[in-house]
Formats: structure tokens, sequence, C-alpha cells
């Protein structure tokens, strides 16, 4: 089901006009009310009319989370405080926490908005949705919990965490629609199995996942454990929270971008400059109808492609490939931007290999040196020094075509490599300049 | 006529060996016949044990990696000679040796050879045919 098949389903000439003519009154708006962004064009020497077309975007300066901080906690608001009715904010870990704020007609679309992505997931008016987000400062339960009213279905908002009650609810409420975390959702499954609760045991259906990166296996996994139906959706509270983009039931494969209401582009990290279709870059995003807290060019730090295809759900939107990581995380070794996750998949189709691996990076000379260290776990441990050689080979080839530099894989024992708080500890970075990276 | 040999894997930096030989020998595990292949990263230790289960227990406890591998043991006259008279109708048959190592039992004044082969059956039917004595499992671990 489309929920609003007049504008998911626009032919892309008219969305283009629909995407120029919002634009051009947001960035009219900011420039007259928003003092921080008035400053930032006029010191890049552009003013909202020499935007003549949508790939002009490209000259206006980018918004950080900087930004942010500089104005906090309101600075950013392009109305007054009176047409605000609802604040959201991030929870501050990294510095001081973003703050967002919503108005009445910003309520309305972000419902719109995650109803779409409900709808796109598999959600029905006769389903029952249990929202297992966190409700509170945070986006994801409240977003998706009004979708879900104005869809029409029936919510229940049990919140995150109690995960045996979560079970509980799920089986005598008849849950047909679970909305969390993708790794919250396998802990649900895990403590199912502990509990002897089988999924023929409930009325599940459909999964909608959001809120952190995960993989084409965590999917299956899912899918599995839970005999459901997952998708993916992606949000961030700086440009609304859950409601950018969602993955629709039907081809399971990228998020469609609410077109209409964002205006995304791909950039290179490092230059800055767009990338063309299909390329793996930072996503960035404009929101084109926001009217409490626009933002410009908002630097997501994820990192992701963008694509166009005929999807058999009918949708006409531009679709996004799962994040695979944030920008933070990114290295650049001899030129050439690497993610831990990507040196985590490359092993993971070695059969055998285990997710225990670090990164080591330094600088001979003047050349960027990369280490991979994989813990010889009995799998793959030979007594034998050829079978042990040809194996450490295969892992320095598949590792060096996947990532496109020379590495060197060096085997260690077990826990050598740190781990803080169980989890381990992926890049040791000795290069005495940082050549990148941008600090919280 | 298997013999079960234990092997670890060593990081190559100091200490490492010592601390195997320690953690055996404060758990009375009496080391046989070791021998070591390395590379400038790291090496594999094999080891011939008396009791190979307790060997791979502790090591394992001690966080490190521990296989156990299926390799023969062939007995042989300590004299000019011997390790060519096994050696021969080996490489006739077209039989690769992966690895070997020998020690030399005390009672007997008999040499030991701890072999490993890629095919292990077809080496013990040729050794047989030669008329040479494969010791079995348990005479070895308590050499």
């Amino acid at each position: 089901m489309i929920f609003e098949p007049e504008y998911e389903c626009m032919p892309r000439d008219e969305l283009k006009i629909l995407q120029f003519y919002r634009l051009k009154r947001q960035l009219r708006r900011v420039y007259e009310r928003v003092p921080a962004y008035r400053k930032k064009m006029e010191e890049a020497g552009i003013k909202p009319e020499d935007i003549r077309s949508l790939e002009d975007i490209r000259y206006l300066p980018f918004t950080t989370k900087d930004d942010f901080r500089e104005n906090y906690p309101y600075g950013l608001f392009a109305v007054d405080m009176e047409e605000i009715v609802r604040v959201h904010s991030s929870s501050g870990t990294t510095g001081k926490p973003t703050v967002v704020g919503y108005t009445k007609r910003d309520l309305e679309t972000w419902s719109n908005l995650t109803a779409r992505v409900l709808a796109a997931g598999g959600v029905r008016k006769n389903d029952v949705v249990q929202i297992a987000f966190g409700y509170g400062l945070f986006t994801g339960g409240f977003g998706l919990h009004y979708g879900a009213e104005k869809l029409g279905a029936t919510v229940i908002p049990v919140s995150s965490g109690q995960t045996k009650r979560q079970i509980m609810i799920m089986k005598d409420y008849g849950t047909t629609a679970l909305v969390c975390t993708p790794s919250y959702a396998l802990h649900i499954a895990e403590v199912m199995e502990e509990m002897g609760v089988s999924p023929e045991e409930l009325k599940l259906k459909v999964g909608l996942f959001g809120a952190e990166p995960w993989t084409e296996n965590m999917r299956q996994e899912i899918e599995k454990r839970l005999g459901i139906d997952a998708t993916d959706n992606y949000g961030l509270s700086e440009v609304m929270g859950p409601g950018v983009s969602g993955e629709c039931i039907e081809a399971k494969s990228g998020l469609h971008v609410f077109e209409d209401h964002f205006y995304v582009e791909v950039i290179n990290p490092e230059t800055e400059e767009p990338l063309p279709e299909g390329e793996w870059g930072e996503l960035v995003i404009t929101t084109l109808t926001k009217e409490g807290l626009p933002l410009i060019r908002y630097r997501t730090r994820d990192i992701t492609r963008l694509y166009y295809e005929e999807c058999p759900c009918g949708r006409t939107l531009i679709k996004m490939s799962k994040p695979s990581g944030r920008t933070d995380d990114m290295l650049i070794i001899r030129g050439v931007n690497i993610f831990p996750s990507q040196v985590e998949e490359a092993l993971l189709e070695i059969e055998g290999v285990s997710p225990h691996f670090q990164i080591i990076v330094d600088r001979k000379g003047y050349l960027d040196e990369m280490e991979v260290w994989v813990e010889a776990s009995e799998n793959i441990f030979f007594d034998s020094m050829k079978k042990q050689k040809e194996l450490l080979d295969r892992i320095t080839e598949h590792l060096q075509q996947a990532l496109g530099v020379k590495v060197k894989v060096k085997l260690v024992e077990p826990k050598t490599i740190e781990r803080t708080a169980g989890k381990a500890k992926r890049v040791i970075d000795r290069r005495e300049l940082p050549s990148h990276g941008r600090k919280d | 006529m298997k013999v079960e040999q234990i092997s670890v894997f060593l990081e190559n930096k100091a200490g490492r060996l010592a601390e195997v030989a320690k953690i055996l020998g404060d758990n009375g595990v009496n080391i046989g016949a070791l021998s070591l292949a390395d590379t400038t990263d790291f090496g594999i230790l094999r080891l011939i044990v008396n009791d190979r289960q307790k060997a791979k227990q502790v090591l394992k406890d001690a966080g490190f990696t521990v296989g156990i591998t299926e390799v023969i043991a062939v007995e042989v006259d300590d004299t000019p000679g011997g390790l060519a008279r096994i050696l021969t109708p080996l490489a006739e048959n077209g039989i690769n040796v992966e690895y070997m190592y020998a020690f030399v039992e005390k009672s007997s004044n008999k040499a030991v050879l701890i072999f490993k082969f890629e095919n292990l059956e077809k080496a013990i039917e040729v050794l047989k045919a030669n008329n040479i004595t494969i010791l079995p499992g348990e005479k070895v671990y308590n050499l």
C-alpha cells in the first residue's frame, strides 16, 4: 500500500519542479529568519536568488553538527517559540545535545512521512503495531507512533526495554507489526527462545527496523527467527527523526527517499564535491518543507549511495542503500577511503574467520601502511605451515580485492585485540598527522 | 596406528614458548617431543605429550589456540641410513611429507620419527609393506 501515491509515485520531472519550488521558498525563509544561515550565505557570497536550478544547490554552504552547538539551543529555529509545539533532542553524550523544534505543521508532515514508512513496510489499518523504540526526547518512539495512528493502525506504545514483558504483550495483545532497532529485534528473538516461545505462537507479520546500521545478513536472521518480513527505515533527529526514507516490502532493497520533503545529495566527504548517482559517499540532506528547524545541506555523516531504479512497488522516488557506516569511522589509506565495516564484511566472507579483528594504520616514511590483525581461532589454525600460509594469503588477497589497497594480514593469538567494554576496538591509527576527521 | 599431536599457535614474541612450557609443567603434563615451525610473525608449536586432553584444556584456558592432529610415529634404528630407509619407499610411492621431527628413545636407543603426511592412510600402507615399525599412540605418549 502507498500512503500518499500523489507524491510517492509522482512523475520525476514534476517532482523536480516541486522540489525546486520548495527549495526556493525554504532558502528565502532561512535567509530572512535565521541569522546563522544568513551569515553563512553572506560569507559564501551567495543569495537565495542566485540559486536558479536544483543543481545550483552545490554552491550553498553546508550545515554541520557544529552549527547546532554554536547556536545551542534554539538559534537555528526559523519561527518564534510560540509556533514551536514540540522539542526533541539528542542524548548529548559527545557534547552539547542537538535540539530540534517542530511546528504544528511539522508534526503533521512528520506523521504523514512515518505513515508512509509503515505502509511501505507492510503495515495496514487493521494491524496492531508494537512500538519498542524509546519514547521521550529520542525521536524514534513518538515519530512512528503518530504515523501508525495516522495510518489508522492500533498502537501499543510499549517503549523500549523489559523484553519479557514485550514478548508477553506480543503474544497476548496479538501484535502484528514490531517497530524497534534491528539489534533489539534479535535480542527479542533470543529471549523468546530462552522462554520457549516459538514465532508460531505470535501473530507477528512484519518488522520495521531502524535507528542503526544493519546488514543484509541481519535481515535474514531476524526474518528467519521471528518469522516476519523485515524492512529498514532511516531518519535522523536533526532532520526530522524517522521518516526520511524507508524500504518497501515488495523489493526490500534500497530505501525510498521522500524527495518531496528532502533533497538528497551524496558527496565525497574529503573534497566535499557532489558525487554522481550510484557512488558511495556522505549523505547530505536539505529539508524542503520544515518550518521549525529548516536545514540546508546538512551533513549526516552517514555513508550511503543514491540510485534510481524502477521499483515493483510503483514508487518513483530515488533509493538510498542501507547506510554502511559513518564518516567518523572512515580511514584514508593512500588516498583510498576504507571503512572498518568493509573489512569486517570481507573477513566474514571467508569460512571460519571470526569477526574479531583490528586495523592498525601506520606511516612508514610517506606511505600509509595498513595491517589487519585477525585472531587465530581454532577454525583457521592448522598444524601445517603450508596450509596456514595458504589461508593467510587467501585472507590477504580477499581483503585487497575488497578494499583496493595493499594490506598486510597478521594472525595474532586470541584476546590480543583490545576490547573496551566487551566491544573490540576496531582501529588503531598510529599516524602522527590525522589526515581527516571532524571531532565531536 | 595414529598418534595425536597437540599444536599451538604462537605469536612470534618473547616469552610465548616459555609460557606454554610453564603452563604444561605446572599442570603435570610431560612433553615427550616438540618441534616449532616459524615465520617472522608467528609460529606453530607441535607437541607430543603424555596427557593430550589435559594439555589442550589447560592451554585453551590460558587463551591459546590449540589443535589436535593425527600424525604417525615410526621407530628406526639410530644408525646411519636409518632415516633414508623410511623416506625412500615413501618417495617412490609419491607420498609427500608435510613435516617431520625426531627424538631418541631413552630405553631402547632407537630413534622415533613423527611424520605428518597429506595422505596418512596411504603412508601407513607403504610403511607396513616395507616392514617399518609404526608405534601405537599409547606407546608414544609415554616414551
